[in-house]
């Protein structure tokens, strides 16, 4: 009763930033799963950043816990079983994880958003899309159902949906895959974020319509002038759209760096190991190569370099002592390896 | 749509024609004098065994005295019960007292099974959630009558709080505890099949998207949890009903409830064929039409469904 005027409500609409603080800064972020077995270090102090405008790609094995720190950002981690033990996400310098829920609330869809991974299970099957897009102005906005759908129709339009004034009021099965996709890209687009993550958004897709949807969500992040972190197993698209890489292995970032530069000469063996099974044009009768053996187990990961037992440069030193957290290469990138600098020089032979 | 609707009735007719003839069978298959009660405690003279037995074409072979059976019924003629009255005529006073109670029944399945269903599992594994899922499981395990004569004796003889009969006309304040006890077991179901089906949807990939465009919670469970795990239960409850109507023969008889199971009942005790098979005809005939009610309704709540 007292605290009416000292306890300001959150209220709906963009939450206010200050734009002179650095876009997305991931600190020392891990992320613990509780389960039966035990607990599985997903994510382990990972450092990441983010500027307007660029992107950055996140590469790594299955398992490396990309979807787990994707999901931490945005702040849609089922915890329990997941717990966020240690670091700080800061959005325009502000933390998000110390965020009551209500405020946090706000920035999902409004400053950052999401492309899923499968959209047919990601979008609602009882709802028409106009509804799901629409969903976002008036909860967001304040918009009435009926300015809400002119909207969608503007942003199906805009994803270049053919004839979207009429499949406005269509469900989500009746389109092909690409075309649902194209309905998450405008529903990640609508509030006009700052950051977009798109969670292997051409995965579940045709061959064929693989590259017109990442062309598009490339077109869409220019034009909103958002930042862009792409999770992708696709190296072929990395080379064409990312400013920056991390690399990620059982958990921890174990390169990071502009991505030309870690395209030319990689700094951690993993990383050579993953761009050697990379497809080239070139040559198309190259066997593929895949780096040999498994990660080790999050449950129980080893006291030395997590990737030690599959490394061909490794050392006793490697099984003993935990590589240091960031080499620093050439003043721009960082490696988390014992032999960082021989690795940059000479690879792994 | 239409003509989906068009089939489903034209497919009516063999079922009901098929369901018919079985009752017909079996009601006259009974072991027993069919006019052992028909005269009071005497037995029938003569002339009133031989007229009954003309007129029922009960000299006949099955097949064609059912035949004149349909026939009858066809133009209207659902027969007489042993007091004379129009089968069909005391079917209508009998009918809507069973409707209102299956209706009371459906209404504890809907707000309870799914309030409750709903509750627990947004509680899951709290003490509302265990407590709920043991008085389930109960409700599953004994029978009806039991919990019917338990909750009588408890609820309307010790406390007073209902009434232990149901009076004439069926007011539906009577009908509060009979409505509840048949709606037990299925209740305890849709409790289950509610908690089920949400803990299910809350882990389904669309609720994370909802969460991730920044709805505010009490709409994520709304829109996004709460409407698509309805529509299993919604079907479940929707194909209840013909178990509901079959329950009651049970639950009027110990509320002694003058409805159609009432009706039914004391026909069979006393071998009034007619009726049985009349009755239970348009039991099977109401069952088809609310099944039919269902389907559709279903397709109405999941757009994924369509028929042609
Ligand atoms: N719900 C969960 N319960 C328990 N463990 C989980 C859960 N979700 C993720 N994990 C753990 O977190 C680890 C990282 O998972 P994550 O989904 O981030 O991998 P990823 O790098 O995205 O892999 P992929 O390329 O297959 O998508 C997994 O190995 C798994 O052990
Ligand atoms: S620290 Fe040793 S084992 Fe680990 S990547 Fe570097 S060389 Fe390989
Ligand atoms: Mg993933």
């Amino acid at each position: 009763m007292f605290s009416q005027k000292t306890t300001s409500p959150v209220e709906e609409g963009k939450p206010e930033v200050d734009e002179n603080q650095p876009l997305l800064q991931v600190r020392d972020l891990s992320v613990v799963f509780r389960t039966r077995e035990g607990s599985a270090q997903a994510v382990n102090k990972v450092d990441l950043d983010l500027a307007r405008g660029q992107t950055l790609a996140i590469l790594g094995e299955s398992g490396s816990g990309k979807s787990v720190t994707a999901q931490a950002i945005m702040g849609i981690l089922d915890m329990p079983p997941a717990e966020i033990t240690s670091g700080t996400i800061k959005f325009r310098g502000k933390d998000l994880l110390t965020m009551p829920e209500k405020e946090r609330r706000l920035y999902r869809g409004q400053r950052i958003s999401m492309v899923f991974q499968d959209a047919l299970s990601a979008l609602n099957p009882v709802y028409t899309v106009g509804e799901q897009i629409g969903e976002l102005f008036t909860v967001h906005r304040g918009m009435s159902r009926k300015d809400a759908k002119k909207k969608s129709i503007e942003l199906m339009d805009k994803v270049r949906i053919p004839g979207a004034a009429a499949r406005v009021t269509d469900y989500p099965h009746q389109f092909s895959g690409g075309m649902r996709q194209r309905i998450m890209i405008a529903m990640a687009i609508a509030l006009d974020p700052d950051i977009i993550i798109a969670d292997e958004p051409t995965t579940a897709l045709d061959v064929t319509v693989q590259a017109q949807v990442m062309e598009l969500l490339a077109e869409m992040r220019r034009e909103t002038g958002s930042g862009l972190i792409l999770i992708t197993h696709d190296l072929g698209v990395v080379a064409e759209t990312a400013d920056m890489i991390s690399v990620m292995y059982a958990g921890r970032t174990v390169e990071h760096g502009p991505a030309t530069k870690v395209f030319a000469n990689p700094a951690h063996p993993y990383t050579l190991g993953l761009l050697e099974s990379m497809p080239r044009l070139t040559g198309a009768g190259d066997r593929l190569y895949a780096i040999p053996g498994l990660p080790p187990s999050l449950l129980n990961l080893p006291s030395g370099c997590p990737f030690a037992a599959r490394c061909p440069r490794a050392e006793d030193i490697c099984r003993q002592d935990p590589p240091p957290p960031a080499v620093e290469i050439d003043g721009t990138r960082f490696s988390a390896c014992h032999f960082a600098e021989e690795v940059v020089a000479h690879g792994v032979r | 749509m239409g003509r989906y609707v068009v089939r489903r009735l034209l497919l009516m007719i063999p079922v009901l024609i098929g369901t018919t003839f079985l009752i017909y069978s079996m009601a006259w298959a009974l072991p027993g004098d069919p006019f052992a009660s028909r005269c009071g405690q005497r037995p029938c003279p003569e002339s009133f065994v031989q007229a009954e037995t003309e007129r029922l074409h009960l000299d006949d072979p099955l097949p064609i005295q059912y035949g004149y059976f349909m026939l009858n019924m066809a133009q209207g003629d659902f027969g007489q019960t042993s007091n004379g009255e129009s089968v069909l005529e005391a079917a209508s006073r009998a009918f809507p007292v069973t409707v209102k109670l299956t209706v009371v029944a459906i209404a504890f399945e809907i707000v309870l099974g799914i309030g409750v269903g709903i509750a627990a599992a947004l509680r899951r594994g709290g003490y509302l959630d265990g407590f709920f899922l043991f008085v389930s499981l109960v409700a599953i395990s004994f029978p009806a009558f039991v919990i019917g004569y338990v909750l009588q004796y408890f609820l309307g003889v010790k406390l007073g709080l209902f009434s232990v009969t149901v009076g004439r006309g069926a007011p539906w304040e009577d009908l509060i505890l009979p409505g509840f006890v048949l709606a037990s077991l299925s209740l305890a179901y849709v409790l289950r099949l509610t908690r089920a089906t949400l803990l299910e949807t809350l882990k389904a990939d669309h609720v994370r998207t909802a969460i991730a465009k920044g709805l505010p919670r009490g709409m994520v469970l709304r829109k996004h949890v709460v409407r698509n795990s309805l529509i299993p239960v919604i079907t479940y409850i929707g194909a209840d009903v013909g178990i509901l109507l079959g329950g009651a023969i049970v639950t009027e008889g110990v509320f002694n409830i003058q409805g159609i199971g009432g009706m039914l009942f004391h026909a069979l005790s006393i071998r009034e064929n007619a009726t049985v098979v009349s009755v239970t005809t348009l039991v099977v005939l109401v069952i088809l039409l609310v099944n039919l009610l269902v389907d559709l309704l279903y397709a109405r709540l999941d757009p994924r469904i369509r028929y042609e």
